[in-house]
């Protein structure tokens, strides 16, 4: 019984080797993102979880025993070979655009964050929204109740 | 539709509606760059708006008169070409998301000056026509990849827009960042899903998906894209346990974004959670049925309470109507996961009626912070007698939140009653109705201070140039105007639902 199991996880290692490849990737650049905490890490460990997932789309595209989907000379579509799939790569091309926006976006935050508050650890940035978030609220306090006459 | 003859036949101009609803804003949004100035990329902007605003409207009236209302790009037929494709719900959504917008751009006129710093007015205004451009493509195309493309192109705008906060509290820029990365670790999910469908079906025409996966028994492909499309379409929708990014990003946000984004921005992504359950999954009703009652509704009636109470506790007011909006969208989901006509109808029109209440909310509140430099309760003490107009005004779309007869909050709620009566389920009646006391509180607090707390001082100090005054009054009026004739929303909203129920009860 765990010796079928075993072997069944043996052929989907072997088989599916690259969409483990895509989920070991996936996960370390999730794991970065929710474990690390300075920005540029965060933002690393982001890039990391799309690229990998760019990764799952052009394996997708792969057909077994297909050529690079470029046509012969004089533009005429070869019968006998067969041809992978350019579609994922067209998107990937699009999907890439995005990251790379939202990669410099990320970092000019990063920027302005280090401008203002002069830190880019997360646990720092915390401690210093939550004492502006107390200063506010103690001031709620020494007003005392809401509805006292001033 | 896909006879030669109509792709070779000359097009008039209102056969490209679909792809001119797109492309004004988009279009527009780099004249603004160009022409630099703030003054002229203010105008540019509101005639944008307005043109896609008309746009909207006579898409609109397309589809009442055809019904599905199909446009190829470039003339390829789908599904190899992107197709856009309007139907009764996104017809009646693109209306609510390209008013909002319009309404945002002439709110600009009074406020901008005060909120955004004077260096990044141009660019503000053109990522908000970019966002607003991403938006309305999120609604009207019929690719699932070109959905995602038009998500990014409004939260990377988004990001930027709630980022310019950070010239009155720096901790704008650690929302936007929180932000990001939430929303971006969303749109991936959304995008691994969708990969995982192109590799089930070997397409990305949503509509010829639901074909090619309706023969397929249940398989796991299937099943792992729609948990992946769900989750990520959650965190970018907020909702409830997904929802941490929101209260910050609206509540430290410039005024203006906070009112755009919580009239439209949450609520496209749900639309597109509705249009993936129902318009693409439903093929599978099994597997949508054990989803929706076993993790949506749970969710959403979590969400309904918890949010509501949180909404409860915080000392301002923009935060207080951030938290009342992840409650609202519980109601939504509540809304959706009946899986019946009247459920979705109820889903729909609350879509519509709480984008104009929340939108007058947040115009209410910007007005208030503008006047004194905070918004929170402390300040607002007395606000009845030095803010006349904005208080009424906040006060009416309060009544809508709550739902009370009159508003366009109780025709949703009423629906939603209705609906969960039609199920039986008297557990959720009572869970609707005991979520809207909560709503009473936070609404009654808040008109408390307001209307019976002694103010420090009696001067009246409004902050309401003309253009403002136009906003607050004409959202007031359409939140009262919606919560009594209910003829144009509630038909929209029931027809899209029976079409979007009609895929669904064929399969079963």
């Amino acid at each position: 019984m765990i010796g079928d199991t075993l072997s069944q996880v043996g052929t989907l290692l072997a088989t599916h080797s690259i969409y483990w490849l895509f989920i070991i990737l996936m996960m370390t650049g999730f794991y970065i993102v929710v474990s690390r905490g300075n920005l540029i890490k965060k933002i690393i460990g982001l890039n990391l979880f799309q690229t990998s997932v760019f990764l799952f789309y052009i394996s997708i595209g792969k057909v077994t025993g297909g050529t690079p989907p470029i046509l012969p000379m004089k533009l005429k579509v070869d019968d006998f070979s067969v041809y992978s799939n350019p579609l994922p790569h067209v998107l990937i091309l699009t999907a890439i655009v995005v990251g790379v926006a939202t990669t410099a976006l990320g970092l000019s935050l990063i920027i302005r964050i280090r401008e203002s508050y002069g830190t880019i650890e997360e646990s720092d940035l915390l401690e210093i929204n939550r004492k502006i978030f107390s200063r506010e609220n103690v001031q709620d306090l020494q007003q005392g109740d809401l509805f006292k006459d001033e | 539709m896909n006879s030669p003859d109509i792709i070779t036949s000359t097009k008039s101009f209102l056969d490209h509606l679909p792809v001119l609803q797109v492309l004004f804003p988009f279009a527009f949004a780099p004249l603004c760059v160009l022409f630099g100035h703030r003054k002229i990329a203010l105008y540019i902007t509101i005639s944008a708006c307005a043109l896609a605003f008309v746009i909207s409207l006579l898409l609109l009236r397309q589809v009442l008169i055809v019904g599905v209302v199909s446009y190829e790009l470039g003339g390829w037929p789908p599904p190899v070409g992107i197709e856009y494709r309007v139907d009764f719900l996104n017809a009646f959504l693109l209306v609510l998301v390209s008013g909002m917008a319009f309404l945002t751009s002439i709110y600009l006129i009074g406020t901008m000056h005060a909120e955004i710093e004077e260096d990044k007015q141009t660019l503000f205004l053109t990522c908000f026509l970019l966002c607003i451009s991403g938006l309305l493509g999120v609604l009207i195309t019929g690719d699932a990849f070109n959905l995602f493309v038009f998500l990014e192109i409004s939260s990377l705008s988004t990001y930027v827009m709630v980022a310019q906060g950070a010239n009155k509290d720096k901790r704008a820029l650690t929302a936007a960042f929180d932000y990001l990365v939430m929303g971006t670790i969303g749109a991936t999910f959304f995008v691994i899903g969708i990969g995982f469908l192109y590799a089930a079906t070997g397409t990305l025409n949503m509509y010829d998906i639901a074909e090619r996966i309706r023969e397929d028994l249940p398989n796991r492909t299937i099943q792992v894209a729609f948990a992946f499309i769900l989750v990520g379409l959650g965190l970018k929708g907020a909702l409830f346990p997904l929802h941490t990014w929101l209260p910050k990003a609206y509540s430290f946000s410039p005024t203006p974004t906070a009112v755009f984004l919580a009239s439209t921005a949450t609520k496209v992504a749900i639309y597109a959670i509705i249009r993936f359950l129902f318009s693409v999954f439903h093929s599978h009703p099994s597997m949508l049925e054990s989803v929706l009652i076993n993790i949506v509704m749970p969710l959403g009636i979590l969400a309904m309470f918890a949010a509501g109470g949180i909404a409860f506790y915080q000392r301002d007011l923009k935060r207080m109507l951030a938290f009342s909006s992840v409650s609202q969208i519980g109601y939504i989901l509540l809304g959706v996961s009946f899986m019946s006509t009247i459920g979705l109808t109820a889903a729909v029109v609350h879509l519509f009626n709480h984008g104009i209440s929340k939108a007058l909310l947040f115009v209410c509140t910007g007005i208030i912070f503008l006047s004194f430099g905070s918004s929170f309760y402390k300040n607002i003490k007395g606000l009845g007698r030095r803010m006349p107009w904005t208080s009424a005004a906040f006060l009416i779309g309060g009544l809508s939140l709550i739902g009370i007869p009159g508003t366009a909050g109780f025709i949703s709620k009423w629906l939603l009653v209705q609906a969960a009566i039609e199920q039986g389920s008297w557990l959720i009646v009572a869970a609707i109705l005991i979520s809207s006391l909560i709503a009473i509180l936070y609404v009654w607090q808040v008109t408390e201070i307001m209307y019976f707390a002694k103010s420090p001082s009696t001067e009246t100090k409004e902050y309401l140039g003309p253009s403002s005054f136009l906003i607050v009054w004409i959202l007031a009026f359409s939140t009262v105007f919606f919560g009594l004739n209910t003829s144009f929303t509630v038909e929209y909203s029931s027809k899209a639902a029976n079409l979007l129920m009609n895929n669904f009860t064929m399969e079963k």
